[in-house]
């Protein structure tokens, strides 16, 4: 399930004297607390059954006791909403098999902000674990003229509060030793209830098939869900989802809405913490820099502005910068096969080697530079907190076609490869969201789809001026712009059905990004990427190098086209050509279509080897180009007509063609159903688009 | 709780402050308002627009959150 990120594991499991999780809001700088507590002793896996990824790691308290730290999910409270905040819950309370509940919590606080941030930390008190509360950044909470008197907030939380600046280090050893100290209390303060409230909550633990020290805080959790979250609770018989409806129904009745007061009795306690602990530096509210910022990155014409030259920028980066690297690694894996075809005499071995597995896995090790930048550049809008700005300049746009605009990004992302888009797509927490998201980022053209262009728009237009040739590049970009927001919208309305989620949407002040931070999750995806795409593309990879070569032909002089014709893909090409026929192409394109399933580039030298022309090569495909020109059908017309180019480009539009995006969605939805469905539409929708730029063409009189 | 009293947040003007009287909202949502800090009696401000008009920058519990006109048109407040 899981696979250590790094290092070895020295300290075997059975030793770990404390089970720690570390929760908080989302921009607490919880994660950067995880990675300076744990270092590279980390592990990330799933958590069983669900796509959340589960964080671990190990650290040593004071004495050098050996803990496993569990980074949850951030969040902002436990009424959960998303599968990640569910998540926190469940580990909250005990209920996740195989992931122990918490010896501690370490509730991380933006003092900053802290009256919101409390509002976690009081839900966590109400849970009979052990809390420490760190408070973080304190630094900027100074510099906003914010004075938090420490004694005073211990003293009205009742547990450790340990004041941080994690970017600087300071802090972790009061940290660890409060984590360590034993024994440690469980809380002994919280909120109080409205008293009928209370009384409910005591009735209701009472008959909770639970650990007593979890029924209160599962009872009041229970007690605060709204009827439809109520319906879809699992963990619990019926009778008791009853009890809590009738119960709600008294409180009701007693003038108390279950939903909002315990909210209220939060807010309330936390207005008298803060009135005791947090000191405003005077009511001169200075305007800070993050506010001067916004005034400038979200202005109505400086916000798009800075906008469009930052994503300018991110894509510059991305494909050319990630060019160098990448040329070393198609360089690299082609020198590899030919060092292997060098040492080894001719056999299948060989061909499986070189032509299947090396050049196969080095066709998808070739996009890991473009995923780190994007990652990079990610991270760094993340940390900063542009992401958040971002979300708020695009959410009008893309809620037009009922999309949030935290979707805005992994679709930008997509441009470069639908990979990283779709790992992007984490950050939405409504799972319809994102789902539609998954499904149309695909739509969007990525780097892969260029050297198909290419070659179809030389074969369309050999002589044509290079504005011509970029003119027809920047439609085929916009058709699939164009069809991913058709689609989304459609998705939204037919498969997504149900009301558009709010927008709540926290815009936290700029910071300047932690690089070890970045550095370390960048690591973290490219290990995630190499290993769970990596063994689907090596097998399938393997699977149609085997459908290309096999089974041979009897001459043994067969030339390699020959060979392709001979081949099981060359007989589905045949078997395919009644479909598309009505598209304008022939077996051969069949094939081409076939072989490219894995990887759309492949297209082109699967090109090659069906015309058997030498140079197959991305870079001069001048020869490939003249040989399909001359391509023609039995009649003698030529095959490769503008409406044919067009129709393939079109083609390659739309369709899936990607086997390393349909690993990540499986991987990002898990279940076959979603991937499955992508492949299923898309190609649906390619075909329909060839069909009507190639029938259509005809009918208007074109060749 | 008032939830027909005073205007919805969404009619306020950019600089605006004002104190939160109730609610006009789906149960789901509302709890989720809530827990984000905007409760009854709080204060907010508005701050500024998206480029667009919407969504709205608004200042609560001196932290930013932005919403939506459509979510804000459910929160009544009182201008102060």
């Amino acid at each position: 399930m899981s696979a250590p990120v790094s290092t070895s594991d020295p300290i075997a499991s059975r030793d770990v004297k404390r089970h720690v999780a570390i929760a908080g809001n989302p921009n607490c700088g919880k994660s950067t607390i995880f990675n300076v507590l744990t270092g590279l002793r980390q592990k990330v896996g799933n958590y069983p059954g669900v796509t959340v990824e589960k964080k671990t790691g190990r650290f040593f308290g004071s004495h050098g006791e050996p803990m496993e730290l569990l980074d949850l999910p951030g969040s902002y409270s436990l009424q959960v909403r998303s599968p990640d905040e569910a998540v926190a819950r469940d580990v909250l309370l005990g209920r996740l098999p195989g992931t122990p509940r918490p010896d501690v919590i370490i509730c991380v606080v933006d003092a900053s902000n802290l009256e919101r941030n409390l509002y976690l930390v009081a839900q966590m008190l109400e849970l009979s674990i052990p809390v420490v509360v760190a408070l973080n950044m304190v630094d900027v909470a100074e510099k906003n003229g914010v004075v938090i008197d420490l004694m005073a907030l211990r003293e009205k939380l009742g547990v450790p509060v340990i004041p941080m600046v994690a970017t600087k280090g300071v802090g972790f050893i009061e940290l660890r030793q409060a984590v360590s100290r034993s024994p440690l209390p469980p809380p002994s303060l919280c909120a109080q209830m409205p008293i009928v409230l209370e009384r409910e909550v005591m009735a209701l633990a009472k008959s909770l098939p639970v650990p007593a020290e979890v029924a209160r805080g599962e009872a009041l959790l229970l007690l605060t869900l709204h009827d439809k979250a109520l319906d879809e609770v699992t963990h619990h018989d019926s009778q008791i989802i009853a009890a809590t409806k009738v119960a709600q129904q008294r409180l009701r009745t007693a003038g108390l809405d279950p939903l909002s007061a315990p909210v209220d009795a939060r807010y309330d306690w936390i207005g008298t913490i803060c009135a005791a602990a947090h000191h405003a530096g005077g009511s001169h509210h200075a305007v800070s820099l993050s506010d001067k910022l916004d005034g400038w990155l979200t202005h109505r014409v400086w916000g798009w502005v800075a906008f469009l030259a930052m994503m300018t920028l991110m894509f510059f980066c991305i494909f050319t910068i990630a060019q160098v690297p990448m040329d070393w690694i198609k360089d690299g894996a082609g020198a590899l096969a030919k060092w292997v075809a060098g040492h080894m005499p001719e056999s299948e071995l060989r061909g499986l080697l070189t032509d299947g597995i090396i050049a196969g896995v080095g066709n998808v090790v070739v996009f890991l530079p473009q995923i780190l930048i994007l990652y990079f550049f990610l991270g760094i809008l993340e940390d900063t907190g542009y992401m958040a700005r971002a979300a708020f300049i695009m959410d009008r746009l893309m809620s037009k076609v009922g999309l949030h605009g935290k979707s805005f990004i992994p679709m930008l992302s997509s441009f470069a490869c639908a990979i990283p888009g779709i790992m992007a797509t984490r950050t939405i927490e409504q799972r319809k969201d994102r789902f539609v998201t998954i499904l149309v980022a695909p739509l969007m053209s990525c780097s892969a789809r260029v050297p198909v262009y290419t070659l179809m728009i030389a074969v369309l237009l050999p002589v044509a001026s290079g504005w011509k040739k970029a003119g027809i590049m920047l439609c085929m970009y916009v058709i699939g712009i164009v069809a991913a927001f058709c689609m989304a919208w459609l998705f939204k309305k037919k498969l997504f059905k149900g009301e558009t989620p709010m927008l709540l949407l926290e815009m936290p002040p700029y910071r300047l990004p932690s690089f070890r931070s970045i550095a370390v999750r960048m690591w973290e995806r490219a290990g995630l990427f190499l290993r769970r795409a990596g063994t689907v593309i090596l097998a399938l990879s393997v699977l149609l190098w085997a459908l290309v070569n096999y089974p041979k032909p009897a001459d043994p002089k067969a030339s390699r086209s020959e060979v392709v014709a001979h081949s099981i893909a060359g007989r589905m090409g045949h078997a395919l050509e009644p479909v598309i026929a009505p598209l304008g192409y022939d077996w051969k394109i069949g094939i081409g279509l076939i072989g490219s399933f894995a990887a759309r580039e492949v297209f082109v030298g699967t090109m090659a080897i069906v015309y058997n022309v030498e140079s197959g090569d991305e870079e001069n495909i001048v020869p490939l180009r003249d040989t399909m020109l001359a391509e023609k059908r039995a009649d003698g017309s030529p095959i490769f007509t503008p409406l044919v180019c067009l129709g393939l480009m079109v083609f390659y539009v739309l369709a899936m063609q990607c086997i390393s995006t349909v690993a990540i969605v499986r991987r990002e939805t898990n279940s076959w159903r979603w991937p499955l469905f992508q492949i299923a539409y898309m190609t649906v929708l390619a075909w329909i688009g060839a069909f009507i730029v190639y029938q259509g063409g005809r009918l208007l009189g074109f060749q | 709780m008032s939830a027909e009293a005073g205007e919805p947040l969404s009619a306020l003007p950019l600089g605006q402050k004002a104190r939160v009287l109730g609610f006009n909202l789906p149960p789901e949502q509302h709890q989720r308002i809530l827990e984000m800090g905007l409760t009854v009696g709080v204060q907010c401000e508005v701050i500024r627009f998206a480029p667009m008009g919407d969504p709205i920058d608004i200042k609560v519990r001196g932290y930013h959150l932005s919403l939506r006109k459509k979510d804000a048109a459910g929160v009544r407040v009182e201008r102060l």
